[in-house]
């Protein structure tokens, strides 16, 4: 070690609590100068804060920081700034009114004026375009940019401040594959350069890729740090959960029944012109789970919303049961007498009103349902007592239905909303990221409801981004790309490799 | 700084915070009344005896209430739906109208067919006009705030056009329509208890205030009872939730707009039809912003509302007395005290839950 | 030339009445550009009105009143932002309180002080802001047609808070558009996110702006208790706080545009003034009130997208909480 350059970053014991969570708990960390550092772990295991508290943008309940080998109190972003750090947020940090050069120089103008300032971020921009292949026209107007661009200029504000070390927090989120390569390789240069660049992804397919050390985070500590080349996807997703993961499904085989749903060519265009969704053709049948894979933002959600009669395509039919769904028909109230359910990828935005006692939320899309009350009225005695009733068959802790749905934990949030829509009998069930943000004992209980409707014959449709889950729970994957269906696979059939060339829009005619 | 929100017991989120916090305030215009000279604890006794202490002070208390209930359902029915409704003024202003052009023109209707409709239309007038700026959020994305402030100002401009050019009457210097018949009227308190057994002083409190009860009631149940209340609270806290339910908060905005608007109308029926019997101009006299801080107080619940627009009656009628007594203390004190409240209760809700929040950590001795 | 007169005579009133507007245009401006939403505009003209007046008339200086106005607007402004900013509630209905506040307290204080129904003595001599003559006002007035004589009757005679109110426009434009603060202030009211990550902080920036909301708003209520009027009148603003918030969403939040909102709306307000009872030739009596009526129906249209197109700053009236 003594040989070697103080390490870049040195966290030593970092704690932080937000009321009743520990985020983080005793992290420990060391970034070596000059290198590509990654920070794997599930949703919710604390990455993101351990970031923004060397960030600055939260301050550590105890614990050290060190950079380049000297003790550092970072309290604030501008604190992280001067110690030479630059952070590319996972929602980007820009004003999208204004133009590129302007957010680049923003809390760095050099003098009251900002004349002298950009005209100095001028040249810089053109140097660092020169440097990395980072080429952008500094007037443009950032709203007006493509994702991958807005990251770029994400990238140059870090670069323009002189950050020596960058932190990514899933940066590829967002990105199509070839312009997660793009940045890779901007990553690479950064690090050839002497640039430290720490980057935080759940994605093990990235971590081998680009990362030369990789430390892995669980439930707020740090479990495992490996050195890239000498570990593998299945040690550190074992170390990620804490287990052997690779998701076994128990599932017996059944042949599919009849044909449920139907949507042919479906178009979904939006306000701005952009193409969401193309000639999407897809069939479900009773009995069967049809998976979805993807890369967030694909086109899969808005499949979903289509389907749920949350939007309407611009073109194309959707059958249920034979019968053509007339747009009058093709609304959530319409589609869930039909027996279309729905449970949505994001629970807090939509399936849930997290300020309303749960038993409330018990009835969310059936509140003109005539058992609930009478004529106009709803009867709040016959909601608590169903819902107490549904509770204790899904375990749903505590059972209480007076109890602020805000209060519960994910995993329970997550047992009201499918206890909610698989009561009532669905055909179809149209299921958006089922676990998210849910414990692994609530994983496994929702996996295998889902399994025991579709043995009784409901037909699912599944989305996540989770491709294990999607390769673990689906009877036949359709991988989607850019809005399209790029292939269709039978589970059994279904390789990860395979799937992945069909997600990045590598289609069978073209391979 | 508060980041996380703080977590209060219920009964202290629903009955302590806005019990501190209308005390901060009172204890705010106590010092403005020190500030001029004159005894706070005078006035609070005047102020009281003149509210409370005899028949026709509680008369003319809930008198004033009667406004303060419907002004402050109508703030709380929008609250419920998100969406703050500042335009209580100018829709009551249109209700009155409303009231005012059937009270004339149906004259010749008998009083028992004449005063309901009368309300009806006091009612779909103030509705139309709490619909029209929900129907522009929800089809044409303009801010109800903003177009409820213009319609304000759209309605007493089109008041005084009415007055003066059209229907104001003939022949006098004030702008103001003829008196209605005796028989378009709401009947005065005093007369409707008289049979009875029960005597009242002659006061304007009148059959409205009855109204203005089973309004609070039917809020109630609209609310918290009903599916529609159902959707309209579930399109406040979480359009997109409400939209995955199948509810159209578009549809919903207009409905409560339209509600709100109505119930802001009741200030035109006791006013118009109850107390003065011809339009004139200004009825609303600001009641419609009072309303803003009795729904925040009564914490949107028909119950709060009640028991706010109560307290606003006592300072409204103690007031007028007061100030006969100290002419110093005008009525305007109780505008301060009510924007005094409509900032502890509204906008500084965070601070003062933080001051319960530690004084309840103080009780509990840790 | 009697018709050219008349129009600077309307030119001129015109301008006298977009003075107070311009101000609090300007002031809900800057506040709004910096993701603040202000609908208390007209209570701290009405503050600014009284406090200028009580104190112009104490002193018997109206530059004296001019800074009591701008204090006491500025005391009301830091109000706002401690309930909007520092406790993050909402801004909207703290606006509604400042505005009854203000309503409330000059009338019970003017009562209690000068018992005149909540009037203040009328303002006097160096008590009150006089007219300017600009150099050169008679010269040009003989020597050049026309354009010497609008220079007379409008440009020049107007009071220092009107020239004032000029240099305000002048300096938020070029502030807004050229200078870091502004960079910042545009960039908090859009994205305060980006702001507080780029190191600066959000509250320092939104209070600045509030300040300087308040001191705008000041100079726009003392302008109209002693400049355009001689001392305070209860309720004097009479909406023009409101109307300056129309100009603001009419100007699209943007300085050389709120001008023009306010100019076309204080022409509105001449005219109307000029018309009452005049009969036009062929269209007979034009009621008073429909002319009163179309600035906040012309907002009204405006904002519901049937004319142009409104764009407000995107976090206006959101409070700033830091994301998890």
């Amino acid at each position: 070690m003594t040989a070697q350059s103080a390490p870049a970053i040195e966290l030593s014991g970092i704690s932080k609590r937000f009321g009743p969570v520990q985020a983080n708990r005793d992290v420990s960390l060391s970034v070596a100068a000059g290198s590509i550092h990654g920070i794997v772990g599930e949703n919710g295991a604390g990455k993101s804060t351990l970031m923004s508290i060397l960030y600055g943008f939260y301050e550590a309940d105890s614990g050290e920081v060190a950079i380049g080998g000297r003790p550092r109190r970072i309290r604030s972003p501008a604190d992280a700034i001067a110690a030479g750090i630059g952070m590319v947020h996972q929602h980007f940090m820009l004003v999208e009114t204004l133009s590129v050069v302007e957010n680049v120089v923003l809390g760095a103008e050099g003098g009251a004026w900002l004349s002298g300032g950009v005209s100095r971020a001028r040249a810089e921009l053109a140097r660092l375009a020169q440097d990395y292949g980072l080429a952008i026209d500094p007037d443009a107007i950032v709203g007006e940019l493509s994702v991958g661009f807005q990251q770029r200029v994400e990238i140059l504000k870090a670069l323009y401040r002189g950050a020596q070390i960058l932190i990514l927090d899933e940066p590829t989120a967002v990105l199509t594959p070839p312009e997660a390569d793009q940045l890779f390789s901007l990553l690479r240069a950064l690090r050839d350069q002497g640039k430290t660049v720490i980057l935080i992804t759940h994605k093990l397919r990235e971590i081998m890729e680009v990362t030369d050390r990789v430390s892995v985070m669980r439930r707020g500590e740090m479990v495992a740090h490996l050195a890239t080349s000498e570990t593998s996807p299945p040690e550190l997703a074992e170390a990620m959960v804490g287990r052997r993961v690779l998701l076994q499904v128990e599932k017996a085989p059944r042949p599919r029944g009849a044909k449920v749903l139907e949507a042919i060519g479906l178009d979904l265009v939006d306000a701005r012109g952009v193409a969401l969704l193309s000639g999407v053709n897809l069939t479900l049948h009773a009995g069967e789970i049809v998976g979805i894979a993807g890369v967030a933002g694909n086109g899969q959600s808005e499949l979903i919303e289509v389907l749920a009669g949350l939007s309407h395509p611009s073109r194309g039919v959707v059958r249920l049961g034979g019968q053509i769904l007339s747009s009058a028909d093709r609304n959530p109230a319409c589609l869930r007498k039909l027996g279309v359910m729905h449970i949505p990828e994001d629970r807090h935005r939509t399936g849930l009103v997290t300020a309303f006692p749960a038993a409330e939320n018990s009835i969310l899309g059936y509140q003109d349902d005539p058992a609930l009350g009478p004529g106009p009225f709803l009867s709040p005695s016959t909601i608590a007592a169903r819902a107490r009733e549904t509770f204790a068959a899904y375990d749903v802790r505590p059972p209480d239905p007076e109890l602020k749905t805000a209060k519960f934990s994910g995993g329970n949030q997550q047992k009201i909303v499918l206890a909610r829509e698989i009561e009532r009998a669905p055909k179809v069930l149209l299921v958006g990221q089922p676990t998210r943000g849910v414990d692994i004992g609530a994983i496994e209980f929702i996996h295998r409801r889902l399994i025991a409707l579709r043995d009784a014959g409901v037909a699912i449709l599944l989305v996540s981004v989770e491709l294990e889950e999607v390769m673990a729970l689906s009877d036949r994957i359709l991988a989607m790309c850019g809005g399209r269906i790029t292939g269709e696979r039978m589970a059994e059939a279904a390789d990860e490799r395979d799937l992945g060339l069909l997600m990045a829009g590598v289609t069978e005619e073209a391979a | 700084m508060s980041a996380a929100p703080i977590d209060l017991p219920r009964w202290a989120d629903t009955a302590l915070v806005p019990l501190v916090s209308v005390a901060a305030a009172l204890v705010i215009a106590g010092l403005v009344v020190l500030g001029i000279g004159e005894s706070p604890l005078e006035a609070t006794a005047l102020l009281l005896r003149g509210a409370l202490g005899s028949a026709e002070g509680i008369s003319f208390t809930l008198y004033y209430t009667t406004n303060f209930i419907f002004t402050g359902l109508a703030v709380a029915v929008a609250f419920h739906a998100g969406l703050f409704n500042i335009g209580g003024e100018g829709q009551a202003t249109i209700a009155g109208i409303f009231a005012a052009l059937a009270c004339l023109w149906l004259a010749p209707l008998p009083g028992v067919l004449l005063v309901p409709l009368a309300v009806l239309a006091a009612a779909g007038g103030g509705a139309l006009y709490g619909l029209i700026p929900g129907w522009l959020q929800a089809t044409r994305g303009s801010h109800v705030v903003i177009t409820t402030i213009m319609f304000n100002f759209l309605a007493a401009t089109l008041t005084v056009y009415l007055l003066v050019e059209v229907i104001g009457k003939p022949g006098s210097m004030q702008p103001e329509t003829a008196e209605f018949a005796s028989h378009a009227i709401l009947t005065p308190m005093h007369r409707l208890l008289a049979p009875l057994g029960v005597k009242l002083p002659a006061t304007p409190l009148n059959s409205a205030f009855l109204l203005a009860l089973a309004a609070l009631v039917a809020v109630w149940a609209l609310i918290f009872r009903s599916r529609l209340g159902y959707a309209i609270r579930t399109v406040g806290a979480n359009p997109g939730a409400a939209a995955y339910a199948g509810i159209s908060p578009a549809r919903i905005t207009m409905v409560a707009m339209a509600i709100s608007g109505a119930l802001a109308g009741g200030l035109a029926v006791n006013e118009v039809m109850g107390v003065q019997h011809r339009l004139l101009l200004d009825f609303t006299a600001g009641y419609g912003f009072v309303g803003i801080a009795v729904a925040l107080m009564g914490r949107g619940h028909p119950v709060g509302v009640a028991l706010a627009a109560l307290l606003f009656g006592v300072l409204y009628q103690g007031g007028a007395e007061l100030s006969f007594d100290k002419p110093a203390i005008t009525r305007d004190m109780v505008v301060v005290i009510g924007g005094v409240i409509i900032l502890f209760a509204g906008a500084l809700d965070g601070l003062f839950r933080r001051v319960v929040a530690s004084l309840l950590r103080i009780g509990r001795g840790d | 030339m009697d018709w050219v007169a008349t129009f600077a005579v309307i030119l001129d009133s015109a301008i006298r009445l977009s003075v107070p507007l311009l101000c609090a245009a300007l002031a809900g401006l800057w506040s709004e550009r910096a993701g603040v939403v202000d609908i208390g505009l007209e209570g701290k003209m009405l503050i600014a009105a009284f406090a200028s007046a009580v104190i112009a008339a104490q002193s018997g200086s109206a530059w004296a009143g001019l800074i009591a106005g701008m204090l006491a607007s500025i005391a009301l402004s830091l109000v706002h932002g401690f309930a909007a900013i520092t406790w993050r509630g909402n801004q909207i209905v703290s606006g509604v309180a400042i505005n009854m506040l203000a309503a409330g307290l000059t009338v019970i204080l003017g009562n209690a002080w000068y018992g005149q129904g909540g009037r203040t003595p009328t303002l006097e001599g160096a008590a009150r802001f006089g007219e300017v003559t600009l150099p050169f006002a008679t010269t040009l007035r003989s020597h050049i047609p026309v354009l010497g004589l609008i220079y007379d009757e409008v440009v020049s005679g107007q009071s220092a808070p009107a020239y004032l109110a000029v240099l305000a426009l002048v300096v938020t434009a070029v502030v807004l558009k050229r200078t870091r603060f502004g960079l910042r202030l545009r960039a908090v009211g859009e994205n305060p996110a980006a702001v507080d990550t780029a190191g600066i902080s959000v509250a320092g920036l939104r209070y600045g702006a509030v300040i300087i909301c308040g001191a705008l708003c000041g100079l726009g209520g003392t302008y109209l208790a002693v400049s355009q009027s001689a001392g305070f009148l209860p309720h004097m603003t009479a909406g023009k706080g409101f109307i300056a918030l129309a100009a603001v969403i009419f100007a699209n939040w943007r300085p050389w545009q709120a001008l023009w909102a306010c100019l076309l709306f204080g022409a509105l307000d001449a005219i109307a003034i000029r018309l009452q009872g005049v009969a036009l030739p062929g269209i007979g009596q034009v009621p008073v009130q429909a002319i009163q009526a179309l600035p906040y129906l012309m907002t009204v249209i405006l904002l519901a997208g049937f004319i142009g197109k409104s764009t407000p700053p995107k976090a206006s009236g959101l409070p700033y909480v830091k994301e998890r």
